[in-house]
């Protein structure tokens, strides 16, 4: 790989013990990957206060400089972790104080983030604490070259944004946050984002549910590839492609999508290909989205509903704001629980207009920070989770050993409040 | 002994058994750190443990926490010994550096072709090389099933 020189500086210790590490890490996987250079990076979204068991061992044995070396900089090395170089966010992470006591999560692992919120705010890190960056903070602009990790937000800050970044990871940002340099290569290339795949709805994708079906859907068919999607789309909304560009990075991992006339880097059809030769369309009929809707309730037996979980992505302010009007003036049934993750900032926005007391008088509760997926938790006893996320009722199976209901918000409120799932395909 | 040539990409050479799978393997979601086990329901490998095997596999699917659930596999002692895999994404590559197991990646022929669960392999990370030492018993295809027969190979 070509260095500059004052990239060969930093690896050579110039700027101390953490960066060279750092820039250490970022040579081996850029060489690894390919890449011809680095690029510089000031957005970088990663993660360091999560709770693991492993990363409580790091820091019980040498604190936190010690746990980022290790897992942030893979560098075993006794260093000193300075402020970070450019801007950089934590993106979700463990359960926070506001959901202490409400599952088996351990108070320990909360004690633990809290004390790692400390310890990284003071070098610089914003705790954002979200999947969703870009709704509360970290907005980049066409073009910024970012080094952000979780798929979600990295498909959307690719497709939706128009900003380049890769599907970073722990140690990957960890290195860009101290160095503001990322491996230019994939996503950050203006000749690899164009369009390698196309795919039709010829069903109306006209609410948050389909949007999130037929992003199950792309994912499965096209894996790693870059889709262009066109058809019958109604105009959507950020929490919509939020929601599609989540489930198509479940089923799939795409990272950088386009829809004509609808996101940034392709106002035709053509310019999403970049001019090389439109493929034949596949399509998503009556049939495909019926294959999509059973596959997520393919892992459903039971209609008996224990746990509801909505804001996967975390919720938009919009969301919240609906789930409270659904729920006025009602009650969760008695075996019921119900949780809406947000980011930190929009809970407080939620206080303030009301929507957090009207949700919680119902029995639910507004939560931030994480979701059961990252933190390996549900309500004691959850057997069946109904939620509106093609993403969480992919994974949570998987990772809970429980059943799962996939619908509309509407079906989803239904059961909180009556403890059965009544969910069908509409026609 | 059948030789095939790619890039090493983390050095180090290991000999171990392979664990060979046609299905992308998901981190998140996909593997438990805890016992080095594929937890996802569809998956092929689901239940197995890749602990001390070369993992043979496509590439990564699913979320970005790909690489820290490997390292983690490192740091709870339940990692694979060696991966090879042919797609080449930012989420295998940073994860078969963080696991710190030999990983040899586009090899040809094609390793999903020639290797087998069972043969003894080796992964040479420094020079690129995965040898196949010993091939785990192969179903013989006989000239019968070939063309549709019905008798039964001895």
């Amino acid at each position: 790989m070509k260095l500059t020189d004052e990239e060969l500086g930093m690896r050579d210790g110039a700027e101390g013990d953490a960066v060279a590490a750092a820039m250490d890490l970022l040579i081996r996987y850029g060489a690894a990957l390919g890449a011809e250079r680095l690029v510089d990076t000031r957005n970088v979204a990663g993660t360091m206060t999560q709770p693991s068991p492993a990363k409580a061992k790091l820091v019980e044995e040498g604190g936190w400089a010690r746990a980022y070396a290790v897992i942030n900089l893979d560098c075993d090395k006794d260093i000193e972790i300075p402020r970070m170089k450019v801007p950089t966010c934590q993106l979700q992470h463990g359960f926070g104080k506001d959901a202490a006591g409400l599952t088996a999560y351990p108070d320990s692992s909360i004690a633990l983030q809290s004390d790692a919120e400390s310890y990284f705010s003071e070098r610089g890190v914003n705790i954002l604490a979200t999947c969703t960056p870009y709704q509360v903070g970290n907005l980049p602009v066409r073009g910024e070259h970012c080094a952000w990790m979780e798929s979600s937000a990295v498909v959307y800050c690719n497709s939706v944004l128009g900003a380049r970044t890769n599907c970073e990871g722990a140690a990957s940002t960890g290195a860009a946050g101290l160095t503001g340099k990322i491996p230019y290569w994939g996503n950050h290339l203006p000749e690899n984002r164009f369009a390698t795949d196309l795919i039709r709805a010829d069903v109306e994708i006209d609410t948050f549910q389909e949007w999130g079906m037929l992003g199950y859907f792309v994912g499965e068919q096209v894996q790693e590839a870059r889709p262009a999607v066109t058809g019958l789309l109604r105009q959507p909304d950020l929490s919509d492609l939020k929601h599609f560009g989540a489930a198509t990075a479940t089923s799939g991992g795409v990272e950088l999508y386009h829809m004509p006339g609808i996101t940034p880097e392709a106002p035709t059809l053509e310019a999403a290909f970049g001019g090389s030769t439109v493929p034949k369309a596949r399509t998503y009929g009556a049939r495909e989205r019926r294959w999509v809707y059973e596959t997520l309730n393919g892992q459903g037996q039971s209609t008996d509903v224990d746990f509801v979980l909505l804001g996967c992505p975390h919720a938009s302010l919009d969301q919240v704001a609906r789930i409270a009007e659904l729920l006025d003036g009602r009650r969760l049934h008695s075996g019921t629980e119900l949780w809406v993750m947000t980011p930190g900032a929009l809970r407080t926005m939620a206080d303030r207009n009301g929507y957090t007391r009207i949700i919680t008088a119902a029995g639910g509760h507004v939560l931030t920070d994480s979701c059961p997926a990252m933190s390996k938790a549900a309500p004691p006893g959850t057997r069946v989770f109904a939620t509106d996320s093609a993403k969480q009722a992919h994974y949570l199976p998987a990772i809970l050993g429980i059943e799962a209901w996939f619908g509309t918000l509407d079906e989803c409120i239904d059961a909180a409040v009556t403890g059965r799932w009544r969910g069908d395909l509409r026609p | 002994m059948i030789e095939l040539r790619g890039r090493g990409i983390v050095p180090g050479v290991v000999e171990a058994e392979a664990l060979v799978t046609r299905d992308p393997i998901s981190g998140f979601g996909g593997i438990d750190v805890a016992t080095g086990t594929v937890i996802e329901p569809r998956h092929e490998l689901f239940g197995v443990c890749f602990t001390g095997k070369v993992l043979v596999f496509p590439g990564a699917k699913g979320s970005s926490g790909w690489s820290g659930f490997f390292q983690s596999t490192r740091l709870m002692g339940t990692a694979p010994a060696a991966m090879v895999f042919q797609v080449i994404t930012t989420k295998a590559v940073l994860g078969a550096i963080v696991t710190r197991v030999p990983t040899v990646v586009e090899a040809t022929p094609d390793p999903l072709e020639m290797m087998r669960t069972g043969d003894l392999v080796r992964v040479d990370g420094d020079s690129g090389i995965v040898t196949i030492l010993a091939q785990a018993a192969r179903r013989r295809v006989s000239l019968n099933e070939k063309s549709g027969g019905a008798s039964t190979p001895k």
